[in-house]
């Protein structure tokens, strides 16, 4: 494909009212926005995992790493250990990055790499046909669990404030201009930032009305707050399980020296390795 | 006595610093011109338990050690005990005095040097090397040189305690000196860390583990004198990972494992081979199943690191013998990853990894450099997965202007889009094989069989890792040809047939009980007649071997 067609030629095969068009859509309108102001098309990386929201790697015009399921930070990480200069984006799935990649996104907010994870939370295993997640509600019926999911949901805004992450933020795909918001601040945001987007499945769990009726936006003068403990308030009104009002918005927003600068710190020497070697010789001998 | 070979053991606690000791005692029979093999044996703790290391030197190239040895530094009575049956016919026992009730020899009172020296618990190894020195015949200016190389910051108290045990003991050998200028004592991990850097190694990733846990500490320190970036991630799946994404943005990266870090691995293993980002990847064996003996030696995941990952790709397996070949491979294995963009295996063991031989090798060995960047043929825009003859795609890496870079763990199109058309599925698995059969090739130009032993052999002995050190010295007396494949995978059908021909018999050798490359000869058609096997952690011994070899050969 040529640079500079931020959408492919590549049919797609999201099911009709797949809240992943809204993300598409949002995302190539703001890539192509950072490509307007400057940055270099070729200096920005989307990272996927395997699900749905994967396919985004074959959809959207921009360098990608279509990886393996669970596993788009420690990729990520990699190219920003390689490149710092980079944008880096991270599209993930909840079951890809929530369960089976857990121990890297709190590895991500606690080194506090300078990625942006974007996670398509639909609450639910759709490529795989319905199965419960970890942010399924307590007796979710899935095709795995046809007497209800035994399991308490994990609470993944709870969970990214306690481990560090910088930039910590919800939002919903059929709130879009606030979900775009959203995106170029969690892009902007140096550091690791964290963004989940509920977004429903059209086929498997489609919650259109809950999260229409309970949703509630953030009283934008509070936050984001850098006071952890504010921000963990508000994470928990929500639990994922009980019915209640569910808060979207930047709740968490800090600074900090990023990963890639502290491992700056520690670089130095020369890149001629014969004579690193040779004077390793001397002094052995 | 005058001797051309001399071997010595020092065994203490776990914590005594028996590493380090045996670091000098490497230094000082090098610096008298003597090539060294050094075998530490210890168990997997950190304090307490018996630790021992041997240091053979003799006046020609050795790679393994001897059951017999002629200096027994005992820092305990444990020592003693273990090892003492060891001696040879002239051997001798030195010992601390302080520690050691029951001995047999030169008996060294520690303590009281220590105290009248004002000198810390930890120069108690100090003493004792001392007293090997005047045992061995070693001069003292050698000594001095030696302590101040290498322990600089705290050479005098530590001269101090050997000077003391110098006087206190008695010359028994004389350790012949060589006019050879010295060469320096490497471990294994240490020449594989230097071959990666020497073939362009920016980056080095991984999670601590026996026994390749030595490449990373030693790159991490070295990372301050060569601009590498050294990173210890929460997992060997995060390692490969990283790796995988470094190389996607244009580093030359490496990892290092062992078998269980690398059964966590395959799964990326595998993208690697879908995605046709190169890789490289130290793997130390050491004896399984699970946990198994953490800190002994094996040679069991041959077999395992071919067929690692699920699906169908070409990758790169080698496996070097000693220091001098681990330097010249891994230098080759990245600069092969990177040609031919395929995941590329060091098959290495505790033994190699672990142990110190004297390196022969030039630092500025030519190594093949990559070629500069293919340009694109034409116009049109630039495809990461472009179907070509040899099955090789221009790589380019993020950032490149101009191009969007996709690459995919789903089968996928020359542009890196994911697609499940049968006849495009079929074209990229054969774009891949081709690439496999291109890497063969490439191969063709090195020395992938090694060859020794008198030409009129009808007898061979087949090996490979660290083993074909003790084979080589083993088989040195008799009238057979040693056979070893270097490169496993591609295996080296052609070369290895060649290396074979004119053989009547065929003895396999190798540390396991499956008959891991006895298979892998099999599958190219050639037999063994015979197998010499090991797999209780512990390398062939040159004694060990020449019984064993006697009986089959």
């Amino acid at each position: 494909m040529a640079a500079g067609d931020l959408i492919t030629s590549a049919a797609n095969t999201w099911c009709p009212g797949c809240g992943n068009f809204a993300i598409e859509h949002a995302l190539k309108d703001i890539l192509g926005e950072m490509i307007a102001a400057g940055t270099p098309a070729e200096e920005i990386v989307l990272v996927t995992g395997i699900g749905c929201h994967g396919k985004m790697a074959d959809y959207l015009g921009v360098n990608s790493f279509y990886a393996i399921h669970g596993r788009t930070i420690p990729v990520a990480t990699g190219i920003k250990i390689a490149n710092p200069d980079l944008t880096v984006l991270c599209c993930a799935g909840d079951g890809d990055c929530y369960g089976e990649g857990l121990e890297h996104l709190l590895f991500a907010a606690k080194r506090n790499v300078d990625i942006t994870l974007l996670v398509h939370d639909n609450r639910v295993y759709g490529l795989t046909t319905g199965q419960y997640t970890p942010t399924s509600p307590l007796g979710f019926p899935g095709r795995s669990t046809p007497q209800g999911t035994p399991e308490y949901p994990l609470n993944p805004v709870e969970l990214m404030i306690a481990a560090g992450a910088t930039y910590v933020a919800r939002g919903y795909t059929r709130r879009l201009p606030q979900l775009r918001e959203l995106i170029r601040d969690a892009l902007r945001h140096r550091g690791f930032s964290f963004l989940e987007v509920f977004q429903i499945c059209a086929t498997f769990y489609n919650q259109t009305a809950y999260y229409d009726e309970h949703a509630c936006d953030l009283d934008p003068g509070e936050f984001p707050t850098a006071d952890a403990a504010r921000a963990l308030r508000v994470a928990r009104e929500w639990d994922y399980s009980r019915e209640s009002r569910i808060p979207l918005g930047a709740l968490y927003e800090t600074t900090y020296p990023t990963y890639e600068e502290r491992l700056a710190e520690h670089r130095a020497g020369t890149r001629d390795p014969v004579a690193v070697i040779q004077r390793l010789f001397a002094e052995r001998t | 006595m005058p001797v051309e070979e001399f071997s010595v053991l020092i065994g203490g606690r776990a914590g005594e610093g028996i590493n380090k000791a045996s670091a000098v005692l490497n230094h000082l029979m090098a610096k008298l011109g003597r090539y060294v093999y050094m075998y530490y044996d210890y168990p997997s703790l950190i304090r307490g338990g018996h630790n021992f290391a041997i240091v053979r030197s003799a006046d020609q190239p050795i790679r393994t050690h001897r059951d017999r040895v002629d200096v027994v530094l005992a820092l305990n009575q444990e020592t003693v005990r273990l090892h003492a049956g060891r001696l040879s016919a002239s051997g001798v026992v030195v010992y601390d005095s302080s520690s050691v009730k029951e001995a047999d020899g030169i008996a060294i009172p520690l303590d009281q040097i220590l105290k009248e020296e004002k000198a810390p618990a930890i120069t108690r190894n100090s003493g004792l090397i001392g007293a090997f020195c005047r045992v061995a015949g070693v001069p003292w200016a050698v000594v001095d040189e030696v302590f101040r190389e290498e322990i600089p910051a705290h050479a005098e108290v530590n001269l101090r305690v050997a000077r003391r045990a110098y006087d206190a003991a008695e010359e028994r050998f004389q350790v012949e000196a060589t006019d050879r200028p010295p060469l320096p004592v490497l471990t294994g991990n240490e020449a594989i860390a230097l071959g990666l850097v020497r073939g362009g190694l920016e980056t080095y990733i991984a999670y601590p583990m026996t026994p390749t846990s030595n490449v990373l500490h030693f790159l991490a320190e070295f990372a301050e004198r060569s601009a590498l970036t050294v990173v210890h991630p929460e997992s060997e799946i995060a390692v490969i990972l990283m790796a995988l994404g470094a190389a996607y943005a244009g580093k030359r990266t490496a990892v290092g494992t062992s078998g269980g870090g690398f059964c966590l691995m395959t799964e990326t293993l595998s993208l690697a081979g879908m995605a046709e980002l190169p890789a490289v990847i130290v793997l130390g064996q050491r004896p399984g199943p699970s946990t198994g003996l953490p800190t002994y030696s094996c040679q069991t995941e041959l077999l395992f690191a071919r067929h690692a990952g699920q699906g169908e790709f070409p990758r790169l397996i080698v496996a070097p013998a000693d220091v001098d070949e681990a330097y010249l491979w891994s230098a080759r294995a990245l600069d092969l990853a990177w040609r031919f963009q395929v995941p590329a295996i060091l098959l290495v063991d505790k033994t190699l990894c672990e142990g110190g031989y004297s390196a022969s090798f030039d630092p500025a060995v030519e190594v093949v450099e990559p070629p500069a960047p293919t340009e694109e043929p034409g116009e049109g825009p630039y495809l990461r997965y472009r179907l070509t003859p040899d099955g090789v795609s221009p790589m380019r890496t993020v950032p490149s202007p101009g191009a969007v870079i996709k690459v995919n763990s789903y089968e996928h199109d020359e542009a890196g889009i994911t697609i499940e058309d049968a006849a495009l599925s079929t074209a990229m698995q054969e774009k891949r094989r081709r690439k496999g059969e291109a890497l063969a090739r490439a191969l063709e130009e090195y020395a992938t069989v090694a060859v020794y032993g008198p030409p009129e052999a009808r007898v061979g002995v087949v090996s490979w890792g660290s083993t074909v050190g003790a084979v080589r010295e083993a088989a040195a007396g008799m009238p057979v040809r040693v056979v070893q494949p270097v490169v496993l995978e591609p295996f080296p059908a052609e070369a290895f047939r060649a290396a074979v021909a004119g053989l009547d018999r065929l003895v396999v050798v190798e540390q396991n009980w499956t008959g891991q490359l006895e298979q892998l000869m099999r599958l190219h058609g050639v037999g063994a007649d015979a197998r010499v096997q090991r797999y209780d952690g512990r390398p062939f011994t040159v004694d060990d071997l020449v019984a064993r070899l006697a009986e089959v050969v």
